[in-house]
């Protein structure tokens, strides 16, 4: 099965191994190979990783102690609002579609995505989207510092580097609608014969909800933008009750789109760790049919709950009951996902290697960042919390210990793959642990700060919360450091190391492990035979 | 023909468990697109229509809203208007009304700038008893902000108020005064106006 192109086909030139692409930098601005533009993907994603992170680092720095030390209060506000828009739609969104270039392909058995040329185009979108969110830093008044959400009235105030971003969104979000439509045609049509929907890798499945998520939701952020462009320069008033706008309108907009966006980004991350865990616990996934249900209910309910950012809006005790209610609601199929990934473990032989560890930090930590939003799903207790450290602590135990940590478990899961070297099993075990103790020195404190009252997105704070800032500074920076050690790990696999077998780990199953490592320019070009049995594992 | 520019799969005749053509679903997915956009462009409609449906955000309601609580019961309302310095006349059109609680109340003033410059002032509301105050809820103030006068100008300006029915029953009469200061250097736009003042 492992060589069914290599050896089945080595003498017809159009399936051989040999790549015929450019040489140099034209190969990669010109490459329509679902492989080269996945790493592309997931290069881009880092490095914006580095500059979201350089940005919260200013931050934590200006928050060592109170008062004002090092920057001013615009230029703090422009930096959480750049960390906020550059590590959501610059790092984690594109290293997902990263992982789902290089990885979707090779897990339904097809040659390349649905539409190469396109993919090409979404990829080389997102550095102009990424110029002009960094540039504006520098345009007279500065970048935006409205906070990620851009509301009005202080957007429809700013300088022009508030147009440069909307500019930039609008990029962003043409590129992550044409990759959708994308890995969702591919995964529609193009898997191998006898892979039905319900055999089809968990990692495919959770793409194929966040594909529709996003094709949904990106047109709704993109329209909000515009409304406020349309506003800023063509004397319309959508959002200023001067002329019977109503700014809160944006909200709702804004929140109907960014409500779906939080799980655009946690679906991915949860497709990643149920390919991770069972492959380290050598079990079958537990509940593979359960899962897909959650994930699809997950989806939908994630239309329906926005206002639960807006409860201090002034919307009516119905709407906030109802609200609290369907955001509860969401937990169930969470809590679906968090017992199947638990019973998979059950009795299973484990191992804990790095993917794995970082697979158990992110179910560990993401579970008490869900358990965080359940409190702050509650009317009676969010009107208290609306806007303190306490949401920031939440959502970057989604986000960071979420998101982030299933990438890095996806990483090293797959990196012998791409490299066909094993990483640096050490190295990768220190990243994990430095990681893991950082990120909660560095986030745990904030629930403390936020439920003393400490509000997000100010410069300056209070006295009695100056020691728990010190802490969580020292944590940041910590984990901001630790961070660099990755990149020593993917440059010694990618330059060398133990050669990695097709199939490096014993209990990973499925097609993509059945080709060569490091995974040939060209695979599945004619669609491999699918084993029911091995579905799913 | 270049693979590479072929949509994968449409040149092999293999049988994988195809839902359509590459590009009718990938049309499909653009008319969800199309959908969504439309459907943001309908929402500020949408919300218009559906705030009015309920009676959410709506002033014109705002009446029936207060009265829908408590009854209104009568209540005089008396106006001043004082300026601080001599170059504004500043007067209320009227100067005492019998109204009910909770009814919405319009009351314009007048103002004249009696100087030959051009004068930036800001007026500050009293209320008389104090206490009486938290109960006026003003729609529209021209003491939200900064007034500029050209020298010579005769401008009326608008309140828009109600009483809350919850005004304590002592209150029979409710004083509403204002105060018009002028701004010597009323933020970064005054400044340079403010400047041509002083010549
Ligand atoms: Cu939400």
């Amino acid at each position: 099965m492992q060589a069914t192109h290599t050896a089945g086909h080595a003498g017809d030139h159009h399936h051989d191994d040999h790549a015929h692409y450019p040489s140099g930098w034209k190969r990669w601005v010109t490459t329509t190979n679902h492989k080269d533009i996945g790493s592309m993907y997931l290069w881009f994603s880092f490095v914006m990783f580095l500059v979201g992170g350089a940005m919260s680092l200013i931050i934590r720095a200006e928050l060592f102690s109170p008062g004002l030390q090092y920057v001013s209060p615009e230029f703090y506000n422009q930096m959480l609002t750049l960390h906020a828009l550059i590590m959501v739609f610059g790092a984690i969104m594109p290293a997902f579609v990263g992982f789902a270039n290089w990885m979707i392909p090779m897990m339904i058995g097809a040659s390349d995505m649905a539409f190469a040329r396109m993919n090409n185009w979404s990829f080389w979108l997102l550095p102009p989207a990424a110029i002009l969110l960094t540039v504006s830093i520098f345009v007279p008044g500065g970048a935006a510092g409205t906070g990620w959400t851009l509301y009005p009235p202080l957007s429809v105030q700013m300088g022009i580097g508030m147009d440069m971003t909307i500019f930039a969104v609008h990029i962003l979000g043409m590129s992550s609608i044409m990759g959708s439509i994308n890995i969702v045609t591919t995964i529609l049509n193009l898997r191998t014969p006898g892979m039905t929907l319900m055999k089809m890798p968990l990692f495919c499945w959770t793409w194929l909800v966040t594909g529709f998520l996003l094709i949904a939701s990106m047109p709704i952020l993109a329209g909000a933008v515009t409304m406020l462009l349309t506003d800023r320069h063509f004397g319309t008033t959508f959002f200023n009750a001067a002329g019977g706008g109503d700014p809160v309108l944006f909200q709702h907009i804004f929140w109907f789109f960014g409500h779906p966006e939080v799980y655009i980004i946690a679906l991915p991350a949860f497709g990643v760790v149920s390919h991770v865990i069972p492959a380290f616990s050598r079990k079958h996934l537990f509940g593979y049919t359960s899962m897909v249900y959650a994930i699809a209910a997950i989806g939908l309910i994630s239309f329906f709950v926005w206002a639960h950012h807006m409860y201090v809006t002034g919307i009516p005790l119905t709407g906030q009951l109802y609200f609290m209610y369907a955001t509860m609601l969401i937990a169930v199929p969470t809590g679906v996902k968090v017992f199947n990934w638990v019973t998979t473990m059950w009795r299973g032989s484990l191992t804990f290697e790095t993917p794995m560890l970082f697979a158990l930090g992110f179910l560990v930590l993401f579970t008490i960042g869900g358990l965080t939003g359940l409190v702050l799903a509650m009317t009676a207790v969010d009107i208290q919390l609306q806007d303190t450290y306490y949401v920031v602590a939440h959502f970057h135990y989604v986000m960071v210990a979420g998101a982030l940590f299933s990438a890095y478990s996806g990483l090293y899961f797959w990196l012998p793959k791409w490299t066909g070297h094993m990483y640096n099993e050490g190295l990768g075990k220190l990243h994990f642990w430095l990681s893991i103790i950082f990120f909660n020195i560095a986030f745990f404190p904030q629930h403390f700060l936020g439920l003393a009252g400490m509000p997000r997105r100010i410069p300056d704070y209070s006295q009695q919360f100056a020691d728990f800032n010190v802490v969580s500074s020292v944590g940041a920076f910590g984990f901001g450091l630790s961070q660099l050690l990755v990149l020593i790990v993917v440059f010694q696999a990618v330059k060398g190391g133990a050669k990695a077998d097709s199939r490096p780990w014993d209990g990973a199953h499925g097609l993509e492990w059945t080709v060569p490592s490091p995974a040939p320019y060209h695979t599945f070009e004619d669609p491999p035979a699918f084993d029911a049995a091995e579905a799913h594992a | 023909m270049n693979p590479e520019l072929s949509p994968v799969g449409s040149t092999t005749a293999d049988s994988r468990p195809r839902v359509g053509s590459n590009v009718r679903i990938a049309s499909i997915l653009v008319i969800v697109v199309v959908g969504s956009l439309l459907f943001v462009a309908a929402q500020p409609r949408l919300y218009r229509a559906f705030c009015e449906w309920t009676g959410l955000y709506d002033i014109d309601r705002a009446e029936q809203v207060a009265v829908s609580s408590l009854p209104g019961r009568p209540v005089t309302l008396e106006f001043d208007a004082n300026s601080h310095d001599g170059g504004l006349l500043f007067r209320p059109q009227t100067n005492s009304l019998a109204v009910k609680t909770g009814e919405i109340v319009h009351v314009i003033y007048r103002v004249e700038n009696t100087r030959d410059s051009t004068v930036i002032g800001q007026a500050v509301p009293s209320y008389g008893p104090q206490h009486a105050g938290g109960y006026v809820k003003k729609l529209e103030c021209f003491c939200f902000k900064q007034q500029t006068f050209a020298p010579h100008e005769v401008r009326e300006m608008d309140v828009v108020f109600l009483i809350d029915p919850k005004l304590p029953d002592d209150v029979a009469t409710l004083t509403l005064s204002y105060t018009f200061f002028e701004v010597p250097a009323g933020g970064a736009k005054a400044l340079a106006t403010s400047a041509e003042v002083r010549t």
